[in-house]
């Protein structure tokens, strides 16, 4: 489902942020790509999600060449990924039904087909009570379950979050990884871009290791060691 | 089609509700920008009434010699009335000049008992000519000469007051050619601080158009917001304008009609407010949606 061919990204007057990487992720995977901070992760996703050209290579997903795609075609093509972030890119003006409701506005869905998909993703999430809130009256975790609740609600074909427990407790961090894991058992794709050690060694599923840009592991089941 | 259109409008008054301090902030801008635009405009009308009614006073007199024909007057008022730089020829006979005479003097017992010992009429007939354009008086003044024998002439008013007509004719031209650049100045002014309000509010906006792009959202969801926040900017705005100048334009017009009794200021706004508010709107409208699309732009490459 996903293929990265050879992928490599070099900014302007910097080393390369990745260099030749090839991976192919299958559908209902688990996939985290771990590494410590500036060995390609964010990258990695912001090429991706096509927030990023490669500068060689070719990023495949599903039918869509990522890398050849026109500014006008990605929002097609975003509406089959959802992404969570670290910081969670809540839309602050807007509260968190209506966060998670944009997403499915823009992808033209009927009003009450949104009212019913939100309220059950809020539930999923354990949010509920919290629709009416804006993002600055919810703390981290909830943002971060209400970034996630987003990312899930249009039922996209995979889940892309990058460092989505680094502003977490480990309560939240532990919900949250819970959560993504639930996703998966649903039927998505979750890709899991992280530093932390004991996220990763918790999960047991796929894990590649960057290390300065390069794919230095690649294994079932693996863990992440910064040795 | 519809609910997507609906969807914009929402988004566009959610914005524009939540994001009170800007709004305001920007909608301030633009109503400045706006009261210039129509003070402009209005400026512009009265400038105009008052530079017409200064020319309109100008005009040539030929008095004629009292034994002149009258067919041989109304031949060269004909005459003149046939040369293209000619606006308008009055013809004022021997007995039109006496009856003006006499109730512009009918104060003056000694001017009236004067006329009354006198057995004829000593006015000359006259033709008054106005020009089209007063720098043309000039051109006037010689056909005129062509056309008329000096024996039929008592006396030509140009030529006493040519300095005055010419000095004059160059104060309107030049005061209509100032007052057009200082209105293209201003309006351009005007449009770049609305222009440059609106971007900085957009710029603001920057982090969740982003968002906005990664959740999946087209353009047409992005810019349509921003759009319907410049509509409703201009609506509010143009109408604030009006009602901001109305009690002003009410109090000043006795004073404006006092300097150029020509203009009636609150006559010529109330005739004049549909098209008034229409130019607002146009132009807070334009305003709004042209700088909203320029600002997005550059946000949705990625």
């Amino acid at each position: 489902m996903i293929n990265f061919q050879n992928v490599s990204k070099q900014y302007k007057h910097s080393d390369p942020a990745l260099s030749d990487v090839t991976f192919k992720i299958n559908p209902k995977e688990f996939v985290s790509i771990v590494g410590r901070s500036g060995a390609g992760k964010s990258t990695l996703v912001k090429l991706l999600i096509a927030e990023e050209k490669p500068s060689k290579g070719r990023v495949i997903f599903g039918h869509y060449d990522v890398g050849k795609m026109k500014s006008t075609e990605l929002p097609k093509l975003r509406r089959h990924i959802g992404v969570v972030f670290q910081d969670f890119r809540l839309l602050p003006t807007k509260s968190a039904y209506e966060n998670i409701a944009f997403a499915l506005e823009v992808a033209g869905r009927k009003h009450n087909e949104i009212d019913d998909l939100v309220c059950e993703v809020l539930d999923l999430v354990g949010l509920s009570g919290k629709g009416e809130n804006f993002p600055n009256e919810l703390s981290g975790g909830e943002k971060q379950r209400i970034a996630i609740a987003r990312a899930m609600v249009n039922r996209p074909d995979v889940i892309v979050a990058d460092e989505p427990t680094g502003n977490l407790d480990p309560m939240n961090t532990l919900e949250v990884v819970n959560l993504l894991t639930q996703i998966n058992e649903l039927g998505t794709t979750v890709i899991l871009a992280t530093h932390n050690q004991e996220v990763v060694n918790q999960l047991s599923k796929r894990v590649i290791v960057l290390e300065n840009g390069r794919i230095v592991r690649d294994e079932e089941g693996g863990r992440y060691s910064l040795t | 089609m519809a609910t997507a259109l609906y969807r914009l409008i929402k988004y566009g008054f959610q914005t524009f509700w939540r994001q009170r301090l800007l709004t305001v902030a920007t909608m301030v801008v633009i109503l400045l920008a706006l009261l210039v635009f129509q003070g402009l405009i209005i400026s512009g009308v009265v400038g105009t009434t008052a530079l017409n009614a200064i020319q309109d006073k100008i005009d040539i007199s030929v008095y004629f010699k009292l034994n002149t024909p009258e067919d041989e007057i109304l031949r060269i008022k004909r005459e003149l009335e046939g040369a293209e730089e000619v606006k308008a020829v009055e013809y004022v006979s021997r007995d039109d000049a006496y009856e003006r005479f006499q109730a512009r003097h009918s104060d003056d017992e000694t001017i009236t008992q004067a006329l009354e010992e006198l057995e004829e009429n000593p006015l000359s007939a006259s033709l008054n000519i106005k020009a089209k354009n007063p720098e043309e008086y000039a051109s006037v003044a010689s056909f005129l000469e062509s056309i008329v024998s000096d024996e039929l002439v008592e006396n030509i008013t140009y030529n006493q007051n040519q300095a005055v007509i010419d000095r004059l004719g160059a104060i309107i031209r030049v005061s209509r050619q100032v007052g057009v650049l200082i209105a293209v100045f201003l309006t351009v002014v005007a449009v770049l601080v609305s222009f440059n309000t609106i971007l900085l509010g957009i710029y603001s906006n920057r982090d969740e158009i982003a968002i906005m792009r990664l959740v999946g959202a087209s353009n047409l969801y992005i810019r349509g917001p921003f759009v319907v926040m410049g509509i409703i900017y201009g609506v509010i705005t143009s109408l604030l304008s009006v009602l901001l100048t109305v009690p002003i334009i009410f109090l000043s017009s006795p004073y404006v009609g006092l300097f150029i009794p020509e203009m009636d200021l609150a006559g010529y706004y109330m005739d004049h407010l549909l098209a008034l508010i229409s130019y607002q709107l146009a132009f807070g409208v334009g305003v709004g949606i042209i700088s909203s699309f320029i600002a997005i732009r550059r946000y949705l490459k990625t």
